[in-house]
């Protein structure tokens, strides 16, 4: 018997299917967008590796929303809902023991942030963050409210829409990721100049959380099922070796 | 068509926003919520090597300081071992090589405290100099940017090192070394980012 290869460097980015760094409808990319071709290097150990969390990080509370913050007996004001998914990779390996963060405004469109002021008010009960490491098959669940929409100072009268913040880290520093969870159904996504970015209507889909009614609670709390996707890793099978000589 | 390939798509990336704080440093955003906070402490106490400061400022296309930019560091031990199973070797208890940085939200500046980490062994048995790895995400920047950050006091192993010997243009190289000087007695590397302009510092894809 073989003993099956060891993983190797990871995938190339597919840069066509992220976002440009620029993007004219989005105002603020356009002097933050580096204008000079991003260098492309080979995967070292640099890149390989990444840094590794375990249970004594966090607390076993930190991924419900809805009572991380809240006064004893209290719950945070808005529609209750479970948000579950798996990270893979592009392998369709799940990807377990990873560190997942979330963040978002609350059910009125405000975030706990002292650079917030918009009109939206704060909830006392409502932190609006959660974290959780993937479990042995890449899964992970939060609970939350869903949160509000919110206007944004870019074209006038333009609107974010509801949407969660996602920090995913996989096994190395190369597959380091943060993009954002949209709703099925929401009218603002095919408006926002943010999501609009993507310019693959398939990779929009991806940020799209699907309404799962069998994962939701009857009579307390309802469903969206978000999974995530990290860069896959190539086997070294006829690599050249990384390291040693 | 032929047979299908059955790889899954990478999920796009879409800006961390103004935000970030709340997710990745709520004590930033102004609250306290988590028993501890993570990223603060990247080499821990044990930590063998020399201790540094790293300091610096994130610019945009006008010159003006990027205030919600968020970094993530990391970095090899001063023995050029990463923390991390598929890297050969120990790292010292409590050394955890990664760390997040956050900026006065007033000034752009931010800063961090570490071990100056040694040459790690890159493809093919090459050494690479010393340097930290950065990922820097904001509102504004649609995919993280990585950089590599390196030292100034290694002229002669970043002659040397392969990811820098990539950079065709010996002036686009010089973005990528930070500068040390002195201060109380301890060493301070300063580096700057800049994502636009003449001197726009290089990133990579890695």
């Amino acid at each position: 018997m073989t003993t099956p290869p060891k993983p190797g460097e990871f995938y190339q980015r597919d840069r066509r299917w992220h976002p440009p760094a620029l993007s004219q409808d989005y105002k603020t990319s356009v002097t933050r967008s580096p204008r000079l071709p991003l260098i492309s290097l080979e995967n070292t150990a640099s890149e390989i590796t990444g840094p590794v969390f375990g249970h004594s990080d966090i607390d076993a509370g930190d991924n419900d929303l809805l009572s991380n913050f809240a006064g004893p007996g209290e719950s945070p004001i808005g529609e209750r809902i479970i948000v579950h998914g798996r990270v893979l990779d592009e392998n369709a390996r799940p990807v377990p023991n990873t560190l997942v963060e979330i963040w978002q405004a609350n059910a009125s469109g405000r975030y706990r942030h002292k650079k917030d002021t918009y009109l939206g008010a704060l909830d006392p009960n409502f932190g609006g963050c959660g974290r959780v490491l993937t479990d042995e098959n890449g899964s992970y669940h939060f609970r939350t409210v869903k949160p509000g929409a919110y206007p944004w100072r870019n074209w006038v009268n333009d609107w974010r829409p509801a949407h969660i913040h996602v920090s995913v880290f996989g096994s190395g520093f190369a597959q380091r990721l943060i993009t954002q969870l949209y709703f099925e159904g929401d009218p603002l996504i095919a408006r926002c100049p943010i999501v609009n970015t993507i310019p693959d209507p398939e990779a929009v889909e991806m940020l799209i959380a699907r309404l799962d009614m069998n994962a939701s609670i009857p009579l307390d709390t309802i469903a969206y099922r978000f999974d995530i996707v990290l860069r896959g890793r190539r086997s070294t099978l006829f690599e050249n070796r990384l390291e040693g000589n | 068509m032929g047979q299908q390939l059955e790889y899954l798509k990478e999920t796009p990336s879409q800006t961390a926003g103004p935000y970030v704080h709340i997710g990745l440093a709520p004590g930033a955003a102004g609250f306290e919520i988590y028993d501890q906070e993570l990223g603060w402490d990247i080499a821990g106490p044990n930590a063998k090597g020399e201790r540094i400061r790293v300091e610096g400022m994130v610019a945009d296309g006008t010159g003006s300081p990027v205030k919600d930019v968020l970094l993530e560091a990391w970095q090899a031990n001063a023995n050029g071992i990463y923390a991390h199973p598929e890297h050969g070797g120990e790292v010292e208890d409590g050394f955890r090589g990664w760390g997040r940085v956050i900026t006065d939200f007033e000034s752009g500046e931010w800063s961090f405290d570490t071990v100056k980490p040694g040459p790690v062994t890159g493809r093919n048995g090459q050494m690479m100099a010393p340097h930290i790895s950065l990922w820097i995400v904001a509102r504004g920047i649609n995919v993280g940017l990585n950089t590599r950050l390196y030292f100034e006091d290694e002229a002669e192993a970043n002659a040397a090192d392969p990811v820098l010997g990539v950079i065709e243009w010996e002036r686009r190289r010089q973005t990528l070394i930070a500068r040390r000087s002195e201060r109380d007695g301890q060493p301070v590397y300063r580096f700057d980012i800049r994502l636009q302009g003449g001197d726009e510092t290089v990133f990579f894809d890695i």
